[in-house]
């Protein structure tokens, strides 16, 4: 009998191999967090040890210094074709928004120079749906038209596992593996299968990282969980939200629809 | 599966997918708001947030902005898209979808409904029963959900009235009850206020049914399909290292080492080597429904995505023509003779919709005209690809049973497979001997010309019974012999009595029927018979197999009086009986007839007496048959 996280882990893979059947130029978003992780140790399980795509890392260059030495080991260690990119200064940002967002937006434009760069069709993002309202209502395949907007208000049909993978010249496609995933199973299944993850996740001097964006518009919650053990046993009772430490978040209530619609993940 | 997994995963508690549905505007985001919010699974400050967002514009609060997230839902007060989230009752988790109402985002709706367990039909006690709520219901039942709770709400506004609760509770089971879809429990409802939510109302006393959450703790997490046959559609073939492994998603059954596989349609069998694994730990020795898996086989057969992998005495059907119960989504309407991309599992296809049988729009449930599907309708429509495609009746198997279509990119609609009076095509289509060497004749052709008088062929009448196939036949075939042909009736009841006496009248024997009449009458020909045959031959499929075995020198002739005629003659009785029920599989009653596109002669037997119609026979042989001076 499957478990549940076989079944979770066995759609995903499902997912991830229509992708690369369906998908010239592919590649997979990897922003070093534990989601990412997780999606990238399911690649290796969908293709037999392999990634047969490149890893993307759109570099703020505000990430914290351990999220930078992880990726150079695990690029290393997996054996991975890593590509990664800059973000433009703030300053080049819609001055718009809020603050925070406003440096977020700094990673869809690097994101947006990537794209434009390799040419891809097919991007796979680590977002899940029990994370945020705009993406409770994200498709598996979502495309992204010209620009790379997504048009929320018309998003194709999907059902019964048939993706609409093929995009019209021009646009591309956003592939999600996790998407049906909650916040908790990514944690029990980081310790059934003991995928690394960088250690800001565990608490210090009475404080953790749930979510882990730039340095500066993210915050740590108070917590004392510093095992897997831990945190699974904090997020079995919290009723505090998983991106409570992401600043954007709550600075407008349009802002992160807005970020989103225009490439964000 | 290793002890250290099992345990890990089974900590987690099981999970249900529910979808929430009805007419716009019924309240089925307020449902779900608020059912969040009784359970306390709602993040801190989320209620606060929303009491914000409805102060800033100027409007009570509202319980639907939980899960209307987008600026355009909020500030219309309309759902757009579905919205998953989780929540968890004392028993176990949840994925609640609410799904949007209003007629526009139906597309929305059956993305977000199509692979839940369960859902809540949301209707708004004044308003009662309206066209979403029905054409809801009926896609629910088609997507193959049979756990349905309603929830009557707005019960505040109607002063929490038993009268009218009961009325609209009478109101869908009428209405969906000749449908099939019968619901567990009808619920009355505030979603505004929560009563009957998560805990029972002390307004609503007169009711003692479970509450919401009751209803849904109360139905079950389907489970993948291992007791059916194995069927694993493949996904793709790797070569990333020396092995190569063929990958998919087991949709039912189970797989072993050791197992021979059979793939369809190419009919290649192979014994499977190994179930890879990674990371690689102890050998997996078996797999089922719900894995995703790869493996590798003793020999290197050709394999590409798309085939399905069974078991040799459990295989899928293979056809490529069947009927298909389709929902329609495209924003143009399925049409006679469009053709689109149809997708079965992994398997791609052009196909055409060769007819539409029926229409249903399911918010009145009445009948449309059959020229065309308009969106939201669904349909019986029967469907011909253009190479034979390995699958299974939905009633069969829900998971190979089902096809999507694709117009461009765009996905239009879905289907179940339905192959009642269709044949599968598996066993004319395999050839078992395969050491056979053919012998070559050293008579020619022209030889046996000049013997017999003229060339030999094959004329294949096709038409409904009562036609008047074997009536032209037997006098056609007096004629010609008068002539100086060497003329020969093949005849359905006669062949019957020999050849074909193991034959009965189900969709596969009446295929095998033709080919064995086809394969007579093609080695007639080459003796340089000139063949009647005489058969319904309802197939497209089986027609065009005939005129392959017999090649030059096959004439198609559609002896056509049309079904009400053939039906008025009822010279055998036949057409009566199968009107009783008397008769199954009974052509133009109760089994297709396919008339042909493209045939060389066409008899109109409704409109001309008989000499007349055999006059035209006779002519069109002289043309193609002249005769030679006979040498002896
Ligand atoms: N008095 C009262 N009003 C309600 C109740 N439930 C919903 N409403 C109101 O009915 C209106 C529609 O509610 P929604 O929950 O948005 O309806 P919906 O079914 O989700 O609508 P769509 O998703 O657009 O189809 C809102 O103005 C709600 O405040 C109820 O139980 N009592
Ligand atoms: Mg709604």
């Amino acid at each position: 009998m499957q478990t549940r996280l076989d079944a979770l882990e066995s759609r995903s893979i499902y997912i991830l191999r229509e992708a690369f059947n369906q998908i010239d130029r592919l590649c997979m978003l990897w922003s070093l967090g534990k989601d990412s992780n997780v999606m990238v140790w399911l690649a290796r399980k969908a293709f037999f040890g392999h990634v047969p795509f490149p890893l993307v890392h759109v570099d703020t260059g505000k990430k914290f210094p351990e999220m930078y030495a992880f990726r150079d080991r695990y690029a290393e260690e997996w054996g991975v074709e890593l590509v990664t990119g800059d973000c433009p200064p703030v300053e080049e940002m819609d001055a718009d928004l809020p603050p925070a967002a406003r440096s977020a937006a700094r990673k869809t434009a690097g994101l947006n120079a990537l794209i434009a760069a390799h040419g891809f069709t097919g991007i796979i993002a680590g977002i899940r749906r029990d994370e945020e309202g705009t993406r409770a209502k994200e498709r598996v395949f979502s495309p992204r038209g010209a620009g790379n907007v997504w048009d929320v208000r018309n998003q194709p049909p999907e059902f019964w596992d048939q993706f609409r993978a093929r995009v019209p010249e021009g646009a591309h496609v956003r592939v999600h593996p996790i998407l049906h995933w909650s916040e908790i199973d990514i944690w029990r299944y980081i310790q059934r299968e003991n995928i690394p993850i960088v250690d800001l996740y565990f608490a210090r001097d009475g404080k953790r990282y749930r979510s882990l964006g730039d340095q500066d518009i993210t915050s740590p919650i108070d917590s004392t969980a510093s095992t897997l053990d831990e945190i699974i046993a904090e997020l079995e009772v919290t009723t505090v939200s998983e991106r409570s430490g992401r600043a954007m978040d709550h600075e407008r209530e349009d802002a992160f629809e807005r970020l989103r619609a225009a490439g964000y993940m | 599966m290793d002890m250290t997994r099992m345990k890990a995963g089974a900590k987690a508690r099981g999970q249900l997918r529910a979808a929430v549905v009805g007419h716009v505007d019924h309240g089925k985001s307020t449902v779900v708001g608020r059912l969040l919010h009784e359970t306390g699974s709602l993040p801190q400050g989320k209620v606060e947030a929303v009491a914000e967002m409805c102060r800033r514009r100027g409007m009570p609060f509202e319980w639907a902005f939980v899960t209307d997230a987008l600026q355009a839902e909020r500030d219309q007060g309309i759902t757009i898209d579905s919205s998953h989230i989780p929540f968890r009752s004392a028993l176990r988790d949840y994925v609640l979808i609410d799904a949007p109402g209003h007629r526009e985002f139906i597309k929305n709706m059956i993305s977000g409904s199509s692979d839940c367990d369960a859902a809540l039909v949301v209707i708004d006690a004044g308003e009662g029963v309206r066209d979403q709520s029905r054409r809801h219901g009926f896609l629910l039942h088609l997507l193959g959900i049979r756990q349905i709770a309603v929830a009557v709400t707005k019960m505040d506004m109607i002063g929490y009235d038993a009268d009218r609760f009961a009325t609209v509770e009478r109101e869908f089971r009428e209405a969906l009850g000749e449908l099939g879809v019968t619901p567990g429990a009808v619920i009355p409802v505030s979603g505004r206020d929560g009563d009957n939510i998560a805990a029972p109302s002390g307004k609503m006393s007169w009711y003692d049914g479970p509450t919401v959450v009751g209803a849904l703790d109360g139905f079950e997490v389907a489970a993948p399909a291992t007791a059916l046959p194995l069927r694993m559609p493949v996904q793709d073939v790797y070569r990333f290292d020396e092995r190569r492994i063929v990958a998919g998603r087991i949709e039912s059954g189970s797989l072993r080492v050791g197992d021979t596989v059979l793939f369809s349609p190419s009919n290649h069998a192979a014994v499977v080597k190994t179930i890879e694994n990674w990371p690689r730990s102890a050998p997996v020795e078996g797999a089922e429904a719900g894995d995703s898996v790869g493996f590798t086989l003793e020999e290197q057969i050709f394999v590409e995505r798309g085939e399905i992998v069974s078991h040799a005495g459990n295989a899928p059907v293979e056809t490529n023509v069947f009927r298909a119960r389709v929902f329609w989504m495209g924003a143009e309407p399925l049409r006679v003779g469009k053709r689109y991309t149809l997708r079965h599992n992994t398997a791609e296809a052009i196909a055409e919709v060769e007819s539409i049988e029926r229409v249903i729009d399911a918010a009145r449930m009445d009948r449309t005209g059959t020229e065309e599907v308009a969106c939201d309708c669904v349909a019986d429509v029967v469907m011909r690809a253009q190479i034979v495609l390995a699958l299974d009746p939905a009633a069969e198997n829900p998971r190979t049973g089902r096809i999507v279509l694709a117009d461009g990119f765009d996905i239009v609609g879905g289907g179940l497979i339905d192959m009642a009076g269709y044949p599968d095509q598996r066993q004319v289509m395999t050839r078992r001997s395969t050491n056979i060497t053919e012998v070559e004749h050293r008579v020619s052709r022209e030889e046996r010309t000049r013997r017999i008088g003229h060339t030999g062929g094959v004329l294949w009448f096709t038409g409904l019974s009562g036609a008047g196939k074997s009536t032209l036949a037997i006098e056609l075939e007096r004629q010609l012999f008068a002539r100086g042909y060497n003329a020969y009736v093949l005849d359905g009841d006669n062949l019957r009595h020999g050849l074909n006496a193991n034959l009965g009248f189900s969709p596969e024997d009446r295929a095998e029927n033709i080919r064995r009449v086809g394969e007579v009458a093609a080695l007639l020909s080459e003796i340089g018979t000139l063949v009647i045959s005489a058969f319904i031959s309802p197939y497209r499929d089986d027609r065009l197999r005939a005129r392959k075995a017999v090649g030059t020198g096959f004439h198609e002739v559609f002896i056509n009086a049309g079904l009400e005629e053939c039906e008025r003659r009822d010279t055998k009785g036949l057409y009566a009986r199968a009107r009783a029920g008397e008769i199954a599989n009974f052509t133009g009653i109760s089994a297709p007839y396919e008339p042909p596109e493209n045939c060389e002669l066409v008899v109109d037997t409704a409109n001309q007496p008989v000499e007349e119609s055999v006059n035209a026979l006779i002519r069109y042989v002289e043309r193609h048959f002249p005769l030679v001076k006979p040498r002896r």
